[in-house]
């Protein structure tokens, strides 16, 4: 019941992946392409998850964490970058 | 077919598997199509934030049924929650710096001016 639900999960992860890189690719200003971006970003979180899960290992989790963060320093980056014009004054 | 808790735990598993898994994809499909960025912003900030968090949930507690209980899906779901907001109000004041068309029009702002105009007129 689990792998099956996995499976659909992780079919449905990808799908949602291909759709924010539609978005990376067509965004009409930059802060599109950076919300694109971000949730890439929190997909590939959940996809590292349910792989992590699929393979039955506890070594994935720690690479999902720092995603994550990356996720979130990239995204205030750019943003900042926009804003501001520079990351670091 | 044998219902013991276990089978109940696994179905209830799956049943936030699935239930993340598809606001992900709702969430994803918002971005792609709502009609200008404002609208987007709403969509994966809030729908893949709590899509993620049903996955952590349902990983907490697939974990537990195999015998590796541990907290640290906790850890990316609080982290996650807590960036979230932060990073989607960064990226609406990139979007406002920027001026970025908006579809929403500007009709409070339109509403106040008229009625100025109605005021003056009144008066004069």
């Amino acid at each position: 019941m689990i792998e099956t639900a996995l499976q659909i999960c992780v079919a449905a992860v990808a799908v949602s992946m291909l759709l924010c890189t539609w978005r990376l690719w067509r965004g009409p200003t930059a802060p599109d392409r950076i919300l694109a971006i971000d949730t890439l970003y929190i997909n590939v979180v959940a996809l590292v998850i349910l792989l992590g899960l699929t393979w039955q290992t506890e070594l994935l989790f720690e690479a999902a964490l720092i995603v994550a963060m990356l996720g979130f320093v990239s995204t205030v980056a750019l943003a900042r970058f926009i804003t501001r014009g520079d990351v670091i004054e | 077919m044998n219902l013991t808790p276990d089978v109940w735990l696994e179905a209830l598993a799956a049943l936030l598997l699935l239930v993340g898994a598809v606001f992900l994809l709702v969430g994803a499909l918002g971005m792609v199509r709502f009609r200008d960025f404002f609208m987007r912003l709403h969509a994966p900030t809030k729908a893949s934030t709590l899509g993620l968090g049903g996955v952590l949930l349902a990983s907490m507690l697939i974990q537990a049924l195999r015998g590796q209980w541990s907290i640290h899906e906790m850890l990316i779901t609080f982290f996650i929650f807590l960036t979230a907001p932060v990073s989607a109000n960064l990226m609406a004041k990139a979007a406002l710096h920027l001026r970025v068309d908006s579809k929403a029009g500007h009709q409070p702002v339109d509403q106040a001016k008229a009625e100025a105009k109605a005021a003056v007129k009144r008066r004069g």
